[in-house]
């Protein structure tokens, strides 16, 4: 491998942040799908972050039927399931910022309003309730200059590592994929069946914890394959 | 090192065990900023009732960060705590109008409070008051320099409107308020944070027991070792709903042999329990298979023994704040069925970790549902206490207040990046 990979002394480190995070409500709330569709035009674009990606952090059941807060209301508080199908499947990475991506699910409600006969209401105590989260970014002081020095550390990565370098990462990168896959591409080909094998994890169906597994397994199956 | 920063350390050692050492580095790079930092919790009641256990184990954690943590007890006459029922009935919906003289003494009782609190108030970086018995306490420290937050850990989604009008507007002023779901939150000027309670693994109530100690309190309260266990925990109190619980457990025996444990304690800030504890015991009468426990405040290993003796733990409130006897349940490995509301739907999904019901009918039809399919039982159990593990431990929920506090201290409300 080392013929195709970078010298570990001119790759950049691997710089491990840590973050958390807090919710926050907006004093927005939705009792029926038009007022859902107008409050998620005004709402502030942190809202939606939160609603798609922020949840991870907080407390939640790792077995959702539906893979982001609006896609679970749309079920369980509208039981409109063909509109939580059609918002499961809006993935805020295949938009260039976060207001194209508003205006998608926005497309998304207003068919589906077209489509509707009447407005699908929630009962009284069902209101989708629009939170918004603060995050604290810091730094571990952590480095690692050759990705086989993560493997250790990997599975004891705080749940906010994993946010941050997982998830928050689909926001900075300019791949919009994670930051070990964004690091790895710059330390040679070698990496690069990695790298797919990272990008290849749907984040959205597990528990940070599940996701801290995960690619502790890829590192370590990678490396294993490697010495073969 | 001092004797303190020992014992510091030790006790977060006891939680990395638990929680895994990650966990506790996190927290204390979290903390970091915020050392030296004076935080003083204000409530009414030293012991009984889920404030206060939570209070008892976050400040030795938050001191053990570096951060100078103390805790306030205001104390009150007999109207004032009748008033403050009131208030706690009203913020959940079922409220009455408070007569002029109980509101005059809730306000007298705050005033004389703030006179020996004030300096210590007034010096804090940070006041968190919890509820609203001493919600007042901000009106009287006209010279306080430190950032002010109401945390209210009622269900008050569906207030009584004129107790919340007139609570209102001493909470106004805080810099921020906290509540345990979103659907608690009112519209108020200040942010208003989100944070959930939780259990501490390491309590009297939580840790592991030797089996030795669950038969002796089989035997202590002549448990039946054939018949299956119900149990709620929680005072007596009408928003828990023991008669409910009493009503489910008599209709599901009908069909399907089990006993009942019903196991709670008085709050010193809680005039209305002798009353209802009196009426369950009048439903349970005659029924050799029900027993009504009044347990003292400090009860806490047979409630844990009972906890773990259980086979199914209900909580099958009417209204609920957030339900830390759900989680401590479930962090003991049983399906809960549970009240569908508040902070228990947060804690207890649908089929997964248990039941979600709204009536006695619903929970008897889960009891026998669960004792009819014994390996979904322990399943959901499994479940159940990974779930917790996950989200509701002590350490969730001190990250949260460590996050809101930076938050706080830095005066934004988006994203910080500390020291990059």
């Amino acid at each position: 491998m080392s013929e195709s990979t970078v010298d570990p002394v001119e790759a950049i480190p691997f710089a491990v942040r840590d973050c958390a995070l807090i919710s926050l409500a907006t004093g927005l709330k939705a009792q029926n799908l038009r007022e859902f569709c107008d409050i998620l035009q005004r709402v502030p674009l942190e809202s939606i972050e939160h609603h798609l990606w922020g949840r991870l952090l907080q407390p939640r059941f790792d077995e959702p039927e539906y893979n982001n807060d609006f896609a679970s209301w749309a079920y369980h508080g509208l039981h409109d399931k063909t509109l939580a199908e059609r918002l499961s499947m809006v993935v805020p990475t295949d938009f260039a910022d976060q207001e194209a991506l508003r205006q998608e699910l926005i497309e998304v409600l207003e068919e589906r309003l077209d489509q509707c006969e009447m407005v699908p209401w929630a009962k009284k105590d069902q209101q989708f309730h629009f939170l918004r989260s603060q995050i604290v970014v810091f730094d571990s002081g952590l480095r690692f200059s050759r990705p086989v020095d993560l493997i250790p550390y990997l599975a004891h990565l705080s749940t906010g590592s994993v946010y941050y370098h997982f998830i928050d990462a689909r926001n900075r990168t300019t791949d919009r994929c994670d930051d070990f896959s964004a690091w790895l591409a710059g330390c040679g080909p070698a990496y690069q069946p990695l790298r797919e094998r990272l990008c290849g994890v749907d984040p959205y169906f597990s528990s940070l914890q599940n996701l801290r597994q995960i690619v502790t397994a890829l590192f370590q199956s990678f490396f294993e394959e490697a010495a073969q | 090192m001092s004797c303190t920063d020992t014992n510091g350390s030790l006790l977060l050692d006891r939680y990395a065990e638990v929680t895994g050492r990650e966990v506790i580095h996190h927290l204390q790079q979290l903390a970091a900023p915020l050392k030296g930092a004076k935080v003083v919790h204000v409530n009414s009641t030293r012991e009984g009732g889920g404030v206060a256990e939570i209070l008892q184990k976050l400040i030795p954690l938050k001191r053990a960060l570096g951060i100078d943590a103390s805790w306030e007890v205001i104390q009150g006459s007999p109207m004032f705590y009748e008033c403050t029922k009131g208030f706690h009935n009203g913020l959940q919906g079922m409220g009455s109008p408070i007569p002029k003289q109980l509101l005059a003494e809730y306000e007298k009782v705050n005033a004389e409070n703030a006179e020996g609190l004030r300096s210590t108030l007034e010096e804090a970086d940070f006041v968190v008051i919890h509820d609203p018995q001493p919600a007042p306490l901000l009106s009287h420290c006209p010279e306080r320099r430190g950032r002010w937050l109401w945390r209210c850990h009622i269900d008050a989604s569906h207030p009584y409107r004129p107790v919340w009008k007139y609570l209102r507007q001493w909470v106004i002023p805080y810099d921020a308020s906290i509540f345990s779901i979103p659907q608690f939150a009112q519209p108020l000027p200040h942010p208003q944070y989100i944070v959930a309670p939780s259990i501490d693994p390491l309590s009297e109530k939580n840790r592991d027991l030797p089996l030795d100690e669950l038969q002796g309190v089989r035997e202590r309260f002549k448990l039946d070792p054939d018949l299956p266990m119900m149990l709620q925990v929680s005072r007596y109190d009408r928003f828990k709903d023991p008669l409910g619980v009493v009503q489910a457990c008599q209709l599901a025996g009908k069909l399907t042999p089990l006993q009942l444990v019903l196991a709670g304690g008085g709050a010193s800030d809680d005039p209305e329990g002798e009353a209802v504890l009196e009426e369950v015991r009048q439903a349970a009468a005659g029924d050799s298979r029900i027993q009504v426990l009044l347990l003292p405040a400090d009860a806490h290993h047979t409630i844990n023994a009972l906890q773990r003796t259980a086979d199914i733990v209900l909580q099958k409130s009417i209204r609920e704040g957030f339900g830390l006897t759900v989680a401590e349940a479930m962090w003991k490995g049983k399906p809960v069925i549970g009240g569908d509301t508040g902070g228990i739907r947060l804690q207890v999904f649908d089929h997964y970790t248990g039941f979600l019901v709204r009536t006695p009918e619903g929970a008897a039809l889960r009891i026998r549902y669960l004792l009819h399919r014994r390996e979904l039982l322990k399943e959901m159990g499994r479940r159940a206490q990974r779930f917790v593990g996950e989200n509701f431990l002590i350490t969730r929920h001190l990250r949260e207040y460590l996050t809101m506090l930076l938050g706080l201290q830095s005066g934004t409300q988006g994203r910080m990046e500390l020291g990059l």
